[in-house]
């Protein structure tokens, strides 16, 4: 088989499968059990650290909670 | 030592330059490489200065000198580059215009160009480009990577605006729309964006937040996927290395498919993946509230980013591309209402619960709107791609209305809203010198796009009807000038539109200039930081 017609055939077949998986697992691994509580703490993560770099020995908040 | 380095590479960049101008077969090669020899001299006196000189560098504080350059950049060239837009919109309206004594240097041809690579990549990117590196930053909590690499990104993001600027009016040009700029500009332009790369990857990697902010996700994307359709697009073989013309490597449909595989995904990646950066940032951080969802930011980054790479064929229906690909290419645009529609409504529900701020913020409003024409234009565009419809569109004025409701109503005006957003903060003021005057440039940018783009639909319709219209014997009916004559009115009002738009930003322009000049710096409230 030529390149072009197999690299095609692969295209639309195999290749396209496995590109719709991966998409699929992300988005099932974004709503996973617990990712809420994530995504909440890095949508308010740019509220901080406006003005200046985040010092060295800032405890993360999340490990302040723990 | 470092800085003796910089000299030598420096001084030999400048000779050969002007070696290479001395030998330069063409007008516009001789002008490119006098330019890259004034810019080495000129940064070579600039570090022979500063050699020798023990620099200190407060690793507690953001690096936002290269960000507020960026903010001048921006706005500056985004006044240039719409105002050779009207003037080139005059052009076509009074043809006239194209003066005899200007005619190889001042044309509609060569000045169209001009237009767009100014407000694409001098405008848009360096408003890409300072975004990036402040939200970067601040999303990070550490100050950019790499020290002054982030300054060789902007000045040479500015040497490429040159070099381009100045070339395609004297007939530099590889004919490729969106990648005009010619083999020597190409690879500076890649030395360019591997450092942009760089400065951002190095930045994220060394973050004290422990998750990567979405909007880091949509500016990498922009960097990475840019990076790869520039290589792509731009594999040509110079005449010589004293000239500015070069050979493709790829011919006919593959290269006709490669240039719109670049050209639609510049629309895709730089316009809207870097600028969906910028909104997943400065909209909930003008508005004071988080993101509406970030497992919809999340979902809406992946699935753009997996559709829009295969949407470039619905640029040539019709064409010797095979029928199979440009149906490609229009299903996936088809399918990529999805995620855009998902990013247009997690923007907009960003302000649920803080409607009331459109009201009385005029940046909120700016950038509302902006996420509307997003809306607006994503709708459009896959309509637009769908073959029935594109016999209809293609060549006509439809496609110039569709991508300036975009590029004016989306890119500008979300990029308005960050300028509006920044330079209180940058220049450490307490707020924005009038919100009157926002509002004026509000309302005028805004009416300005509805003229233009109406503007543009009237006119592209009727001449994709009088195109198409035959008599009963089948012959047609209209000559091509027949369609010119009837278009003209609808020109005035689009050259209006954009007249509009200018004044706008000239507005802005000033308002910030003001905002700067005349208001007394913020008063600083952490007393334990030492001032500068």
């Amino acid at each position: 088989m030529e390149t072009y017609s197999f690299l095609r055939q692969f295209a639309d077949s195999w290749a396209l499968l496995s590109l719709f998986l991966i998409f699929l697992g992300v988005v099932v691994w974004a709503f996973r059990p617990g990712s809420s509580k994530v995504h909440d703490e890095v949508a308010n993560s740019i509220f901080r650290n406006d003005k200046k770099p985040a010092e060295a020995e800032t405890p993360k908040p999340h490990v302040k909670e723990a | 030592m470092w800085d003796y380095l910089k000299l030598v590479v420096l001084g030999l960049i400048a000779v050969v330059a002007a070696i290479a101008a001395n030998y330069a077969w063409d007008l516009a090669y001789m002008v490119n490489a006098v330019t890259v020899m004034l810019a080495a001299g000129i940064t070579f006196l600039v570090v022979l200065r500063g050699a020798g000189e023990v620099r200190t560098v407060n690793k507690n504080e953001y690096m936002d000198g290269v960000v507020r350059a960026g903010v001048i950049a921006t706005a500056f060239w985004g006044v240039v580059g719409f105002l050779v837009g009207v003037v080139i919109a005059s052009q076509l309206a009074w043809p006239g215009l194209n003066f005899e004594a200007l005619q190889g240097y001042g044309n509609f041809g060569r000045l169209r160009p001009l237009h767009t690579s100014a407000v694409i990549f001098a405008f848009g990117g360096n408003a890409l480009i300072m975004s990036a590196f402040y939200v970067v930053q601040r999303t990070s909590a550490v100050r950019l990577w790499g020290g002054n690499l982030g300054w060789f990104v902007f000045w040479g993001w500015q040497l490429v605006i040159v070099l381009a600027a100045t070339g395609y009016v004297l007939g530099a040009t590889q004919s490729k729309e969106y990648a005009e700029p010619v083999w020597y500009v190409d690879i500076l332009i890649t030395v360019v964006w591997v450092s942009f790369l760089a400065v951002f990857a190095g930045t994220l990697m060394k973050r004290k937040e422990p998750h990567i902010y979405v909007a880091n996700w949509f500016y990498l994307a922009f960097i990475i996927t840019i990076a790869m359709l520039h290589l792509v697009n731009n594999m040509a073989i110079p005449v010589s290395v004293f000239s500015s013309q070069s050979v493709q490597v790829t011919s006919g449909v593959q290269d006709a498919m490669i240039q719109w595989w670049y050209g639609h995904n510049a629309v895709g990646f730089f316009l809207t993946a870097g600028f969906l950066g910028m909104m997943y940032y400065f909209v909930p951080k003008q508005a004071e509230r988080p993101v509406f969802s970030y497992k919809l930011s999340i979902i809406h980054f992946w699935a753009l980013i997996f559709l829009y790479i295969w949407a470039g064929p619905h640029h040539l229906h019709y064409t010797a591309l095979p029928d199979w690909a440009s149906t490609l290419g229009m299903v996936f645009s088809i399918i990529l209402w999805m995620p855009s529609w998902g990013g247009m409504i997690n923007g907009l529900m960003t302000l649920s619960g803080a409607w009331d701020k459109l009201r009385t913020d005029p940046v909120i409003r700016m950038m509302v709107v902006s996420i509307g024409f997003y809306g607006m234009s994503t709708f459009e565009g896959p309509m637009m791609s769908i073959k029935a419809v594109n016999s209809l569109s293609h060549y006509t004025d439809w496609t110039i209305g569709h991508v300036h409701s975009g590029a004016l109503g989306w890119n500008g005006m979300i990029t308005f809203g960050a300028l509006y957003f920044l330079v209180p903060r940058l220049w450490n003021r307490e707020r924005l010198y009038s919100l009157t005057l926002v509002s004026w440039h509000f309302w005028l940018a805004t009416i300005g796009i509805v003229l233009y783009a109406s503007a543009m639909w009237v006119s592209g319709i009727m001449e994709g009807l009088m195109w198409r219209e035959v008599d009963a014997n089948g012959y047609l009916v209209n000559a091509f000038a027949d369609t010119v004559s009837a278009k003209y009115p609808m020109y005035v009002v689009r050259m209006l539109g954009g007249l509009l738009f200018l004044g706008g930003a000239i507005i802005m322009c000033y308002n910030l200039w003001m905002t700067v000049r005349a208001l007394p710096s913020r008063v600083t409230t952490h007393a334990a930081v030492p001032a500068e």
